[in-house]
């Protein structure tokens, strides 16, 4: 008999806690088989952010580094150059690299810090019960937008992905979703190819899961993959942005 | 014993050079404590500047003396701002090539050098702080006049080897001017 | 013994580097600007690596990346820079992450002014961060204190891998003096070192059974409950109260007055006291080298009996550095003080006219 599927070496074998239907299992999982297919488990340290993100330290079976919030792009900046065999990969939410994070994101990226950078969009902070994020989308309703995101009081959803294009730092940007099992393939291949820029010492590389959060969006976990395909993917387009 | 110096005058005056200059001469050439204290406006050109240095057989307290036993200055607001920071009995170098005004101070000694004057007839401007240095050490004698060559010769004609001759030529005919009014002031005495 | 003839910050900067630093993240803030320029041009030649970070913010977790390595790093900022990195700095304690941090102090609160002062003493001592975490604090108050100061921090930071704090102020930094530097730390040291710092860091796991997790409420690598790290780093400070406090006295023995001071207030009070003593004064002196842990028995020591008072001089209003005096003191003796702020340099004759006051007080 041939396997076909096994779980990933690196995840431990815990039963994960993120919420039922969350998507964040699933993003964890292309990346840690990734890396086992690219042998770099034992070559890896992770930084990951503060949030939900935060939690990927109790299923990944890798080096991992917290970080305070908004700051693991300057982590791990200094990670990679301080150890430039390391393989540097950090795991945010939009929350953390999308607003307290900004700067650091930018900055790093504009240095072109050969580090992979792993962000999950799942528009509002999840950890913290469903707060506005920068890229909450209009009208949707939060915790701190309870009559939804009025462009007027409280701005546009930012497109990380266009933003990080402008500058010329980036060698791989690409935009991917985990919500059907095509696009997980394609996810799949971009994290391989962001990965393999890193490897290359191409500079910084972003791939960013458009995700879900059932939970705090008040969907069931069907409810939430439609709700993602019909108006997250209207307002961040799937594709690859920068490929040098 | 412990000598207190405080330089001030305009930036790009070679205001802070001239401190340093004192301080390195005076740590090749004797066993003292050595303190040097910068200080400069918010303006990066054309704000005042000026230093502190102070030379003592203790370890020196504050970097930044009260009064000190000599002042020179290059500027008329260097001038006005430190003549009162001089211990009676102390002495005032003034450049009075740029300094129009005098001091109200008629309990200190006055050497009065044209050294930008000087300078300018040798052919650049930057050397007046090397001629009223020159003055200075020919008047004070408080440091062997060659170790504060060397001193410039290290420092200054490390990056600019072609100004050594000119560096020497301002220092020298600064030294004569200081030793002349010396002994001036000894005669009067 | 070769003297140099160095300013506060560059000087501070090459201690770094002999001391094995490789590591430099900072930001621009006046008046410590030279460190990181200094950094800048020298770190290459060594194989080390100076990144201008794009905050204090970015560049405090930055050295906290860069400390977890397992190299030596360090930091500098200013004050109020410093109050912008008081967030890694907390989480580099939280991580037992072993880095060294330079406060080139200026006026305060916020902004203040860009002249020096000594307005950063409780934060400091006390709270440079949340979670009332305590760091090794030296205060030095030459250049050449300042040079032997910032090579030992690199190796109490190893020590007890934890962050190691320099507490000095903008005329420190900005003063030349001539300085005897110390021996460049060997290639096979500091290799040595990092291979042996290989048993936490995060730089891939490569062969170790388990991986390495550095977090707020790790040690080591390795895990462990929040309250039993709280109790663990208290039990550590303790121990710094037997093993690093570190102060100097002189003419205590017979003292009717003390006069105590720490950094830049300390050289200048010592040479008021040497003054008041010519002048017939029996005065004694006290000077904390580290801060923290604060020597408290150098004033336990005193003969009380014989005190007229106890002098503080700082240049902090309001006062900061007397409130630990006080503490220990505990009104055993009167307790007065001399107080400069917003960028003046507190004179001797200050010093002196205040110590006169509280001597002829009695």
């Amino acid at each position: 008999m041939k396997k076909i599927y096994a779980r990933p070496k690196g995840l431990y074998r815990n039963i994960n806690g993120y919420c039922p239907g969350c998507l964040h299992s699933a993003a964890g999982k292309i990346i840690m088989s990734v890396l086992e297919e690219m042998d770099l488990l034992d070559r890896t340290a992770m930084v990951d952010g503060v949030g939900c993100c935060a939690n990927n330290d109790n299923y990944m079976d890798l080096d991992a580094i917290g970080t305070p919030h908004g700051r693991a792009c300057a982590t791990a900046s200094a990670i990679k150059r301080c150890s430039p065999e390391t393989i540097v990969i950090t795991y945010q939410g939009d929350g953390d690299l999308a607003s307290i994070g900004l700067a650091e994101t930018m900055l790093a990226a504009n240095r072109g810090d050969n580090i992979t950078v792993f962000f999950i969009n799942n528009a509002n902070y999840g950890m913290t019960g469903g707060q506005m994020a920068p890229t909450t989308l209009l009208d949707m309703k939060t915790t701190t937008t309870p009559f939804g995101r009025n462009p007027k009081e409280h701005g546009y959803p930012m497109d990380m992905c266009k933003i990080l294009s402008a500058l010329r730092g980036p060698s791989y940007i690409a935009r991917v979703t985990c919500i059907d099992v095509p696009n997980v393939r394609k996810a799949r291949q971009a994290v391989k190819d962001a990965l393999q820029h890193q490897v290359d010492g191409k500079g910084f590389s972003m791939v960013e899961f458009v995700s879900n959060c059932p939970t705090n969006w008040g969907l069931t976990p069907l409810e939430s993959l439609r709700f993602a395909k019909e108006r997250m993917l209207a307002e961040y387009p799937l594709g690859v942005y920068r490929n040098l | 014993m412990e000598n207190t110096v405080l330089i001030g005058g305009i930036g790009g005056q070679g205001i802070l050079v001239f401190g340093q200059l004192l301080c390195l001469a005076a740590m090749e050439a004797t066993d003292k404590y050595v303190t040097y204290f910068p200080s400069y406006s918010m303006e990066k050109r054309g704000g005042t500047s000026d230093c502190y240095v102070t030379i003592s057989d203790e370890p020196v307290g504050s970097p930044k003396a009260e009064k000190s036993d000599y002042v020179v200055v290059f500027a008329n607001m260097a001038l006005k701002k430190f003549q009162h920071a001089l211990n009676p009995g102390g002495t005032l170098f003034v450049d009075t090539s740029v300094c129009t005004e005098k001091t109200d101070r008629t309990d200190v000694h006055v050497v009065e050098v044209p050294a930008g004057e000087i300078a300018r007839e040798m052919g650049d401007a930057r050397v007046a702080n090397l001629c009223m240095l020159g003055a200075f050490i020919g008047y004070t004698g408080i440091l062997p006049p060659d170790k504060v060559l060397d001193a410039a010769h290290k420092t200054i004609g490390a990056k600019r080897p072609e100004l050594r001759a000119l560096n020497e030529e301002a220092f020298s005919k600064g030294l004569e001017i200081g030793a002349q009014a010396k002994a001036a002031h000894a005669a009067s005495v | 013994m070769e003297r140099v003839f160095m300013k506060g910050c560059q000087a501070i900067a090459e201690a770094a580097i002999r001391a094995g630093c490789r590591f430099f993240a900072g930001y621009p803030i006046t008046p410590q600007n030279e460190i990181p320029e200094y950094f800048s041009r020298r770190l290459p030649e060594v194989g080390g690596v100076f990144l201008q970070g794009e905050s204090e913010t970015a560049s405090a977790a930055m050295l906290y990346g860069a400390g977890a390595t397992g190299i030596r790093a360090m930091t500098s900022s200013s004050s109020c820079g410093i109050s912008l990195m008081s967030e890694a700095i907390g989480w580099m304690a939280g991580a037992c992450i072993p880095v060294v941090i330079c406060n080139v102090s200026r006026g305060g609160p916020g902004i203040g002014s860009i002249q020096p002062s000594q307005q950063d003493y409780f934060q400091a001592t006390k709270a440079s961060g949340n979670g009332g975490f305590r760091m090794l604090v030296f205060a030095p108050s030459t250049v050449q204190e300042a040079v032997d100061m910032t090579y030992r921090a690199f190796d109490l930071a190893q020590k007890y891998k934890y962050p190691v704090y320099i507490l000095t102020d903008g005329f420190t930094g900005e003063m030349m003096e001539p300085v005897v530097l110390p021996p460049m730390r060997s290639e096979e040291f500091l290799a040595a070192e990092r291979k042996a710092n290989e048993a936490w860091a995060v730089r891939g796991r490569g062969g170790a059974p388990k991986a390495h997790k550095i977090r707020c409420g790790t040690r080591f690598g390795v895990r462990c409950p929040l309250e039993q790290k709280n109790k663990e780093d208290w039990e550590m400070y303790e121990r710094w109260k037997k093993d690093e406090i570190e102060y100097e006295t002189d003419g205590t023995e017979d003292a009717e007055l003390i006069i105590t001071a720490y950094g830049i207030s300390a050289r200048i009070a010592r040479s008021a006291v040497s003054i008041l003593r010519k002048e017939g004064y029996k005065v004694g002196f006290i000077r904390p080298i580290k801060i923290h842990p604060f020597p408290e028995i150098a004033y336990e020591q005193l003969d009380y009996s014989r005190l007229r008072g106890i002098l503080c001089a700082e240049m902090s209003i309001p006062p900061q550095f007397t409130y630990d005096v006080e503490a220990v003191v505990r009104k055993r003796a009167p307790i007065g003080t001399c107080l400069r702020s917003g960028g003046e340099i507190i004179e001797r004759s200050a010093i002196i006219e205040a110590a006169k006051k509280l001597y002829g007080a009695k």
